[in-house]
């Protein structure tokens, strides 16, 4: 960049100084808007940087700290003690396990099979890795083993919880938001996005009204989301009726509520996909296109040669967004479902708010630091493996 | 601009053919309807009366049931208080800590575009362990003020001693990315901490307590939208205006703001829209007094079972303001949303 930067650091002390150093002068205006002018690269950052230390880096150690201990009401305030893993303990074995990882069914020979499958093709994808050319370094082995033992995790927990028998935690739940919501909402953004790139009249009309939906709050969507689900009294009871669910009630079946939080989350944020894939198809050449047809390729090899790779960089940081938000998941089951019935469809940051209302303040602090320690892990992981690779193959 | 798409459409030979023409209309009306039937729904049902609701659905005004101004009287005129005081905190908070993210954001964003900085790691260092020393200092059982002073001198110390001797430095690169990693950061992960911080300052359930974290917790946003909008914006007015002897601020003030004007206006709208929709701080740190509107709507469940009658007007007088910025400014939305993933 050929811009002209003027050396400052966080003190605000000129490394290397445009004007030559200033005799000492009387205190006048001049000299407080000359000096004003020279700190005005501290005076520029230093607001923001303050904000994001008071209100994100120091809650952020103190909730580390917060998760190692226990949380103590006395009388005139309270009382921190500190206890160690005691906390992440519970969490993973001990009282709140049932809650947090959720309850395993006996293991069968099937499950054996499952995971052993799971295990083997992990494993050659990491000797694929350590045997391509050129040599791989150590680094770039252990993340790939550490990435192929979370998703061996993932795996078992997924098998053993969802089972007949079992039951699974807010982790779980957390996770099936994220994959299948955020899977959903690509896919029909995506199909949405192509129908609109094509010359039909009206296409500022859907747009626009594809946009609404991510507007909305959270919570008014929830809400508008039991009513539809209703199957009495909603709009839809005569469809529900006459499919014999008249009923069946989402709200009291696990997986009935886990599908409507689904829904109502695939309505939210399907247009954020949406408009941003719209731009990306609208950005591409037409030459190519035009090119591939008049050389005959159907509708399908122009989709998966030519448009795919072509949206994939801005594709996938698509994903990365949405991944890293959707495992913030809160409102949508709150309202809608209450996080029940039970905690079927409890997240993890809802169960972080329950715990904190019930004054357990180390255990919430855990379960929210579990949960940062995972979106950053898949965020990593996502970056590193696929990420880095859709965007260069196109850059 | 007719005439050249009815041209593109003569000649290109991507145009679709009638049987995909159709089809593309089906299911992008398909679309339209579940967009829209649930803001229909909404809509009718804020004008039921409960008879309405609980006799099974009925579908059109006029003709299967007569509209009602009950709700809304109910809503503006018998709990007057307790709808008008959590909007008016809603429009407070979500405006005042926009135009404070955005002014924050604009400054941080031109001094990491303009000026180079250079953060000793030592200082970075410093301060961690500092703050580790203060809640080590608290957890003695030292009295809160002595235990952060104590730190506070600590770090002045350390920072002007050891802290400046180190070469490894964050630059501008480095400051902006951990600004916009925030990004990554679940709110509840932080959230007890800034409860019990507020608890200390009696700021619970105050508007400013909402003003403050909400501006932390969309500066990474501001930020992160800004920077591609300051790039762009020519260096030589900046420097032509430096040699007629503007300040750095008078620059930033009068040249480049008004340059990054469509910038600007597309992260504040963002940044207002999620203030305006935001719940989960809300819910952490304000009950009656700072009370937003998502609050109320989500209270409205707990008492007597869902009254949908009452609670569709409140939904519509909370989303009517944002349904219709994003008719207005459509484009300024779907501009800031691209910036914000093309860039990553």
């Amino acid at each position: 960049m050929a811009e002209r930067h003027e050396h400052v650091d966080m003190t605000g002390q000129v490394a290397a100084p445009p004007v030559a150093p200033a005799r000492p002068r009387r205190l006048s205006w001049v000299t407080v808007s000359a000096w004003a002018d020279q700190q005005a690269g501290a005076v520029m950052l230093l607001p923001a940087v303050l904000i994001i230390l008071l209100l994100a880096i120091f809650p952020l150690i103190f909730s580390l700290y917060l998760s190692l201990s226990r949380f103590q009401l006395v009388s005139g305030g309270f009382r921190i003690q500190f206890v160690g893993l005691l906390n992440y303990q519970k969490l993973f074995f001990g009282v709140e396990h049932e809650h947090f990882l959720g309850t395993f069914a006996p293991s069968t020979p099937l499950s054996w099979v499952i995971l052993g499958i799971g295990a083997i093709i992990l494993i050659g994808w990491l000797l694929r890795y350590a045997r391509s050319r050129p040599p791989q370094l150590i680094l770039g082995l252990l993340g790939r083993g550490i990435v192929a033992a979370g998703i061996l995790a993932a795996l078992w927990l997924l098998e053993a919880t969802l089972r007949s028998g079992g039951r699974p935690g807010t982790l779980i739940v957390t996770l099936i938001y994220v994959v299948v919501g955020v899977a959903l909402q690509y896919v029909v953004g995506l199909g949405l996005a192509l129908l609109c790139t094509q010359q039909i009249p009206g296409r500022r009309f859907f747009r626009v009204v594809f946009l609404l939906p991510m507007m909305i709050t959270p919570v008014g969507i929830a809400y508008m989301f039991r009513m539809l689900t209703d199957t009495t009294k909603g709009p839809l009871a005569p469809l529900w009726e006459f499919l014999g669910l008249a009923n069946f009630s989402w709200v009291n079946d696990p997986w009935g509520a886990r599908i409507a939080v689904m829904i109502g989350d695939l309505w939210q944020w399907t247009p954020f996909m949406f408009i941003v894939l719209l731009a990306a198809l609208e950005g591409q050449p037409q030459e190519l296109l035009e090119a591939a047809t008049v050389d005959g390729a159907n509708l399908w090899q122009i989709f998966w040669k030519i448009t795919l790779p072509q949206i994939a960089p801005v594709s996938s940081t698509l994903i990365l967004i949405r991944l890293i938000e959707a495992f913030k998941i809160f409102d949508m089951p709150n309202v809608l479902t209450g996080g029940g019935p039970g905690t079927a469809t409890e997240s993890l940051t809802l169960h972080a708010y329950v715990t904190w209302r019930a004054f357990d303040f180390g255990t919430s602090a855990a379960i929210a630091y579990t949960l940062l320690f995972i979106v950053t892990f898949v965020g990593l992981s996502y970056v590193n493996l696929i990420h880095r690779r859709l965007t260069e193959a196109a850059g | 601009m007719s005439t050249r798409t009815a041209l593109a459409r003569q000649r290109s030979p991507l145009a679709p053919s009638p049987l995909r023409l159709v089809f593309s209309y089906v299911v992008l009306g398909l679309w339209t309807l579940i967009v829209l039937f649930p803001l229909y729904w909404l809509a009718i049902t804020a004008f039921k009366l409960p008879v309405h609701v609980y006799n099974g659905p009925l579908y059109i005004p006029f003709v299967d049931f007569r509209p009602t101004l009950e709700n809304w009287r109910y809503i503006f005129v018998d709990l007057r208080n307790d709808t008008i005081r959590p909007y008016i905190n809603t429009v407070i908070v979500g405006l005042s800590s926009s135009v404070l993210t955005l002014l924050f954001g604009a400054a941080a964003t031109y001094g990491l575009s303009r000026f180079r900085y250079r953060v000793p790691l030592g200082i970075v260092l410093t301060f961690l362990l500092c703050c580790l020393l203060a809640l080590l200092g608290m957890n003695l059982g030292l009295p809160d003020s002595l235990a952060i002073a104590a730190a506070t001198a600590l770090f002045v110390i350390g920072a002007l001693t050891l802290g400046r001797r180190t070469k490894a430095a964050l630059g501008n690169n480095d400051i902006a990315f951990w600004i916009i990693s925030q990004r990554m950061l679940p709110p509840v992960a932080v959230v007890i901490p800034i409860y019990i911080l507020f608890q200390r300052l009696h700021l619970l359930d105050t508007r400013t307590a909402l003003v403050i974290a909400y501006i932390a917790a969309n500066l990474p946003i501001a930020v992160w939208l800004l920077r591609d909008y300051f790039r762009t914006i020519p260096l030589d007015l900046e420097e032509s205006a430096a040699i007629d002897g503007a300040s750095r601020y008078q620059i930033l003030w009068h040249i480049v703001l008004p340059l990054a004007l469509p910038g600007l206006v597309a992260t504040f709208l963002f940044v207002l829209v999620l203030a305006w929709n935001e719940y989960l701080l809300a819910l952490f740190l304000s009950s009656a007094n700072a009370q937003t509107m998502p609050l109320l709507v989500a209270a409205q469940n707990a008492t007597r079972g869902p009254q949908w009658w009452y609670m569709s007007v409140l939904i519509l007088i909370m989303i009517v303001p944002v349904i219709v910025l994003a008719i207005v400014l459509e484009r300024y939305i779907a501009r800031g949303l691209l910036i914000g993933a093309v860039r990553g």
